[in-house]
């Protein structure tokens, strides 16, 4: 299973290398590995219909109790035969459809990586595991979607999916870690084994609220349902793959595999309906408001997504079958249909179904194919799509639930009848039409998948027993998390679902007939409001707003505000803990003798003559003033050699300082204006203050002697100096003065550094840190 | 144990610093310097491969200075957190100096390169692997001289501008640091951070061992450039070379989160409850401040830089949230953002050097142009949002899990946040200097970097993808550091090992010195 999974990767990197050395033709050759896939899942086909289950384990990271597992059940195994069934077809369809294209080696490339990524999400167990397939399905739908990277459209489309579908996988790994911690156990099939202990507990609502915009996001459902339109931007090929059939039902597939666990609650029956019967309506709308082939399926995608996540919402058994049969029709109808307008669009070069007519007998293949995919779509009988229809109504139309729902559900349908009919029918009856290049059927590869997707609405719309066993049935079993009996049939005789079949049909027909002009009208309106797709830029203008303003704030690129920062940090950290805790403030005068007094205000004098004096020379001699002060406070407790050398350092400072400044405008003042003034000496007020009540406070905890007694005994005995300062310089903390060494001698070579490059133009266009 | 086993720990630090002296001695000789650069750094690495292996087996190690054992003198010692980030911290910077080979020319070689870039490993590897919390400033100091002396190479006006706002702002730093260690030690009388564990524990009640303890967090968080003190490193990082700024944003912050952890740890793992509340929030803004600040630059460098800070929000949350689960986490996201910090900035560099300019709307077209570092600043960038299967997704995973144990909410939503903004970064930047198409007539690519700066920040992104693949062994070094933190008996046990004996003796016993 694993190797199952990671095949797809392993091919991907070797995918164009393939393209390189068999050509064009490399669909063909790369084929055969969705192929064997599905034949490798299809033996899964007999046992899970007889309600076995599989888990397949591999260590990952066992100290943490993550590993790569894998979980076949009937929900699942629907997923992964979908995904590799389709993927065959795709893969053959996008070697005909971007024949010659310069990079179809790295579309195959990205394209099998979905199909790993997209294996791996259905399949998993771990939670984990899941949401690395989770996001690594964001990741290459971000690359496919930007694959024509040259258009701006492009790049915004594809940026605006990762960044929804991607805020919403975090949101996921949240929720699926709260998950994991409540239920004690990062496997999903013990954690949905007993979903009470998830419902019960207090934090059923934030797990929910957090997965739900993981599946919201992905899925398309209002208000985030912008995103999916336009990815396609992205060639045919994906959109009929990533963006109809696959991965915008990883977020269906995750409500439908948390439905045991999460499911059942009334706060998910009423978000699940509202939000999916939301989207089912706008997407419909949407559908017929737009004239481009690809934008209408589209849009008739987001709102059968919203379908499904309103049928997983009811939660009834009737509701869930209904919800896997559509799941199944819609996955065989979309995909067809999509690769119809994609070959459409090359052997036309448009998409616009305003101006497609006549196609039939140029593009006979692409014609059946698409005929009958729009029949399932539009769900007439025999097709499967009939039956998923027919069960919807069976699900909405259960005794207890509000009529409202059947009706959400019939206009919804009627629209997409409307639609099926616009892009399967419309294109290829009537006079051939104004197209900017003559109509001609494609190779194989463009007709095969959607006439093969299609004939299998058909026979399995009239062979119902065998979606029922193998696919229907399990999944549903699997979604409810108890065994239900599911038997579907095309004619269960003339009641209530067959009314709401008939009046779909009607309301469809109607819209049909009225399709151009309603379409006009939708566009004026729908285009006059304001509009998530409006919002996201909004969105994201507004957060780059915000973080250049918060950048500003802080980074204003001068250094005296950066040290006003600084200091006002230091300020906040002395002086706010010693206020809340009440420590300090009361200062006793210490016991010293009045030389000490002296000194200090000698110290104090000099210190706050400093900010006074205008003259920078002043203000360096002040400096040393200081200087002095503290080389005396050494002389008076015991330190001579201390003393000598602060008095050195001292005077050399000053006279460096001066000669430094010998060569600046020594006379300048840095006067800097009253209200900073009084600024600067608040915070610096502020410090000293607090300094010198915390050191008090400090000075009045004895001192642990253990060292200092330890040095005065070794000293001279052991250490075998007199002086235990400097023994304590070269012997006892002799390392670091090798390292203060190590800093003067860098200090140097810095310095050597600096004089180095200074003959180098500064002119140059560089520029010092922008205050913007 | 013999003696010689415990001159493991002194190695990582004492083969740079001879490297310094040998290539001072032979200033001007490029070619001798930067084969003693190179030979020094792979010394260092394999020294320290051996010091990891040795405490993984045996745990911690020490040894002490001139033979005076802490608390008396400094005593060196590892542990698997220590020696485990002088692995990585060694090995980038190998990998960083092999590719500098390609950025710098002789002009900047001469002028002191390998022994600043020499000076500066021996001081990260000091910082790392000194149990004395003087000596842990002395190493900061050997750091920042030696990075200053970095970041003036080349003498450009940004450069100095840079250079000046580092220098000031980090003297700031090392300045408060210094207080801190002052006052902790006139309140404790030692500086051995195993001995402070029990001093500092033992105060009375009314000392004010809240204040010291965030005047810790102040100084060691501006070294980290945390929040609301991080804005000197946008303001410098971008400036010097690329192959500079590469290991300043790899190694500088790590150092400083390091301490944090340390001193958290070890010298107040108890109380100090002010300072933990406020890391907690200061954690929380530094990611998305950082984060913010990436989305809003227009220089190509600075953003970077950015995401330098809005990683170490990430890290010291870890530290805030205080769990052992949590440290695991920090630690694995140290390592990862080591690997990833210097990948992206050697990447920003060839990036620069091959469209010409560093405002990302004068990038453009570099899909085309040069594919290989296309391919490779993707895979960099997913990995620093946290994308699986790249090495950031784990730290983020065990954070998040940690946090939600932890009922560290705050934590939990910045991590998240910042990921989602750092995502939206990488795709925005993506699109706009590789996707986009350059301009008609534009010149063509000047240089995609060749083989050497290929090569390195190859090896870095295939690095961060098999760990992202096969995290195993850095889940059990990081879950290991984290034990040994929460559990320092060890540690504190080998550091006073012989002092301990000394003490029964009282001052007047048998000598320190054998």
């Amino acid at each position: 299973m694993l190797a199952a999974t990671l095949a797809p990767f392993v091919l991907a990197v070797f995918a164009p290398f393939v393209r390189r050395r068999v050509g064009d033709s490399a669909g063909w050759a790369l084929a055969v590995l969705p192929a064997a896939l599905f034949i490798y899942f299809a033996q899964f086909l007999g046992p899970v219909a007889s309600g076995e289950t599989f888990i397949f384990s591999t260590e990952w990271v066992p100290a943490l109790g993550i590993a790569l597992s894998f979980y076949v059940d009937g929900l699942s195994l629907l997923f992964a035969l979908l995904i590799t069934f389709i993927g065959t077809f795709i893969v053959l369809y996008a070697g005909a459809y971007l024949k010659g294209h310069a990079d179809l080696g790295r579309f195959f490339m990205f394209v099998l990586m979905f199909m790993g990524s997209m294996l791996g999400l259905v399949l998993a167990d771990n939670v984990v595991t899941l949401f690395v397939f989770w996001e690594l399905t964001s990741i290459t739908s971000f690359l496919l979607i930007g694959f024509n990277h040259d258009k701006a459209r492009s790049r915004r489309a594809a940026l605006q999916a990762l960044v929804v579908t991607g805020g919403g996988g975090l949101a996921l790994l949240a929720g699926l870690l709260l998950m994991a911690q409540v239920g004690g156990s990062m496997e999903l099939s013990t954690l949905l084994a007993d979903g009470d202990v998830l419902r019960e507990h207090p934090w059923y609502l934030a797990i929910l609220v957090l997965v739900l915009a993981g599946a919201f996001t992905k899925s398309a459902q209002v208000p985030f349902h912008f995103w999916l339109p336009n990815a396609m931007e992205a060639p045919t090929p994906v959109s009929a793959y990533l963006h109809s059939a696959t991965m915008v039902k990883a977020g269906v597939y995750l409500l439908a595999r948390m439905n045991p666990g999460l499911g059942g609650t009334d706060i998910w029956q009423i978000i699940l309906m509202s939000f999916g019967g939301a989207t089912l309506l706008t997407g419909a709308i949407l559908a017929l408001r737009n004239t481009d082939l690809k934008l209408m399926l589209a849009q008739t995608t987001v709102a059968s997504l919203g379908l499904l996540v309103f049928l997983i919402g009811i939660g009834e058994p009737l509701a869930i079958q209904a919800a896997m049969a559509y799941l199944f029709a819609h996955s065989m109808f979309k995909g067809a249909l999509f690769m119809v307008a994609g070959s459409i669009d090359h052997g036309t070069g448009t998409r616009d179904v305003r101006r497609l007519s006549g196609l039939g007998r140029v593009m006979p293949f692409t014609a059946a194919a698409a005929g009958l995919a729009a029949l399932s779509m539009s769900g007439l009988p025999p097709f499967f799509g009939f039956i998923a229809k027919e069960w919807v109504y069976k699900g909405t139309l259960d005794g207890s639930l509000p009529l409202l729902l059947t009706a959400v559900a019939i206009t919804g349908n009627a629209l997409m009848f409307a639609v099926a009919f616009l892009v399967g029918f419309k294109p290829f009856f009537g006079k051939p039409g104004d197209t900017p290049h003559k109509p001609h059927e494609g190779s194989v590869g463009l007709w095969i998948g959607a006439l093969t997707l299609a004939a299998l609405s058909l026979i399995f719309g009239l062979f119902s027993g065998l979606a029922e066993t193998f696919f229907i049935g399990p999944a549903a079993v699997a979604v409810a998390g108890v065994p239900m009996v599911v038997d579907l049939y095309l004619w269960g005789g003339f009641k209530a679902p067959v009314v709401a079949s008939i009046i779909t049909v009607a309301l469809g027909a109607f819209f049909f007939w009225q399709g151009a002009r309603l379409s006009a009208f939708l566009a004026r309106v729908v285009d006059a409001l304001w509009g998530p797709d409006k919002g996201y830029d909004q969105f994201m203008d507004g957060l780059i707003g915000l973080a250049r303003a918060v950048t500003n704030l802080f980074q204003t690129g001068h250094l005296r505000r950066y040290m006003l920062f600084t200091f006002l940090t230091l300020a906040a950290v002395l002086v706010l803990p010693q206020v809340m805790l009440g420590n300090g403030f009361v200062v006793k005068a210490p016991p010293i003798d009045l030389l000490v007094w002296a000194i200090g205000l000698l110290a104090f004098v000099g210190a706050l003559a400093i900010p006074f004096t205008r003259s920078r020379l002043a203000a360096i001699m002040l400096m040393g003033v200081l200087g002095l002060s503290v080389a005396f406070v050494f002389l008076l407790f015991g330190a001579p050699d201390l003393a000598f050398t602060q008095l050195m350092v001292e005077t050399l400072s000053v006279v460096i300082l001066a000669l430094v400044l010998a060569r600046l405008p020594v006379f300048g003042t840095d006067w800097r204006g009253y209200p900073r003034f009084v600024r600067d000496a608040l915070i610096a007020g502020a410090i000293g203050i607090a300094m010198a009540t915390l050191l008090v406070s400090i000075t009045s905890v004895p001192l642990d002697l253990t060292l200092s007694e330890f040095f005065s005994a070794r000293s001279y005995t052991e250490a075998y100096g007199r002086n235990i300062v400097n023994v304590i310089l070269v012997d006892f903390r002799a390392l670091d003065t090798l390292g203060e060494i190590a800093v003067v001698a860098v200090a140097g070579v810095a310095v050597l550094c600096l004089l180095a490059f200074r003959h180098i133009d500064h002119d140059s266009e560089d520029k010092p840190e922008a205050s913007s | 144990m013999s003696d010689l086993t415990a001159w493991l720990v002194v190695w990582p630090v004492a083969i740079p610093l001879i490297g310094v002296a040998l290539t001072v001695i032979l200033w001007g000789r490029e070619r001798a310097q930067t084969n003693i650069g190179v030979i020094a750094i792979s010394l260092q690495l394999v020294s320290s491969i051996v010091l990891l292996q040795h405490v993984w087996e045996n745990g911690p190690l020490a040894m002490a200075m001139g033979g005076w054992s802490a608390p008396f003198g400094i005593a060196f010692a590892a542990d698997v957190f220590g020696a485990g980030l002088t692995v990585a911290a060694s090995l980038v910077a190998l990998l960083v100096l092999i590719y500098s080979l390609a950025d710098t020319n002789a002009d900047h070689r001469r002028a002191g390169f390998i022994p600043l870039i020499l000076a500066l490993m021996a001081g990260v590897a000091g910082a790392f692997l000194t149990a004395d919390i003087f000596n842990l400033y002395v190493w900061f100091e050997v750091t920042l001289i030696s990075s200053f002396g970095l970041m003036v190479l080349g003498g450009r006006r940004e450069q100095l501008d840079g250079a000046v706002k580092y220098a000031f702002l980090n003297l700031l730093a090392t300045t408060f640091l210094l207080i801190a260690i002052a006052l902790l030690y006139g309140m404790t009388g030692t500086l051995s951070m195993a001995d402070l564990t029990g001093k500092v524990a033992a105060l009375p009640a009314d000392s004010p061992i809240e204040i010291i303890a965030l005047l810790f967090l102040l100084s060691l968080g501006m070294k980290a450039a945390l929040f609301p003190l991080h804005f000197w490193l946008p303001a410098a990082y971008h400036t010097p070379l690329p192959a500079v700024s590469a290991i300043f944003a790899a190694l500088l912050t790590k150092v400083g989160v390091y301490s944090l952890i340390r001193v958290f740890m070890l010298v107040f793992p108890d109380g100090a409850d002010i300072a933990r509340e406020a890391m907690i929030w200061v954690a929380v803004a530094t990611m998305i401040v950082g984060a913010l600040g990436a989305l809003a630059e227009s220089d190509i460098r600075r953003v970077v830089s950015f995401t330098v800070v809005s990683g170490v929000g990430v890290m010291v949350g870890g530290i805030a949230i205080g769990t052992e689960a949590a440290l695991l986490g920090t630690t694995f996201y140290m390592i990862h953002s080591i690997i990833i910090s210097a990948a992206l900035f050697m990447a920003t560099g060839m990036i620069v050097r091959a469209g010409g300019g560093t405002r990302i709307a004068d990038l453009a077209g570099l899909y085309k142009g040069a594919p290989f570092l296309a391919v490779a600043f993707l895979l960099c960038g997913l990995s620093l949002a946290g994308v699986p299967p790249f090495a950031g997704f784990w730290p983020k995973v065990y954070l998040v899990q940690a946090g939600l144990e932890a009922g560290a909410y705050g934590i939990v939503a910045g991590i998240l946040i910042s990921g989602f903004l750092t995502l939206m970064l990488v795709g925005r930047i993506f699109a706009l200097v590789f996707w986009r198409a350059a301009p008609e007539g534009a010149p063509a690519v000047a240089s995609d970097g060749g083989a050497v700066m290929k090569g390195t920040l190859g090896a870095l992104t295939i690095l961060t993808f098999v760990i992202g693949v096969y995290s195993a062994p850095v889940v059990n070094a990081s879950g290991r550091a984290a034990a040994e933190l929460f559990a320092p008996d060890a540690y504190i046990g080998v550091v006073l090992g012989r002092s301990a004996q000394a003490d029964a003796g009282g001052v007047e016993g048998p000598g320190a010195r054998p």
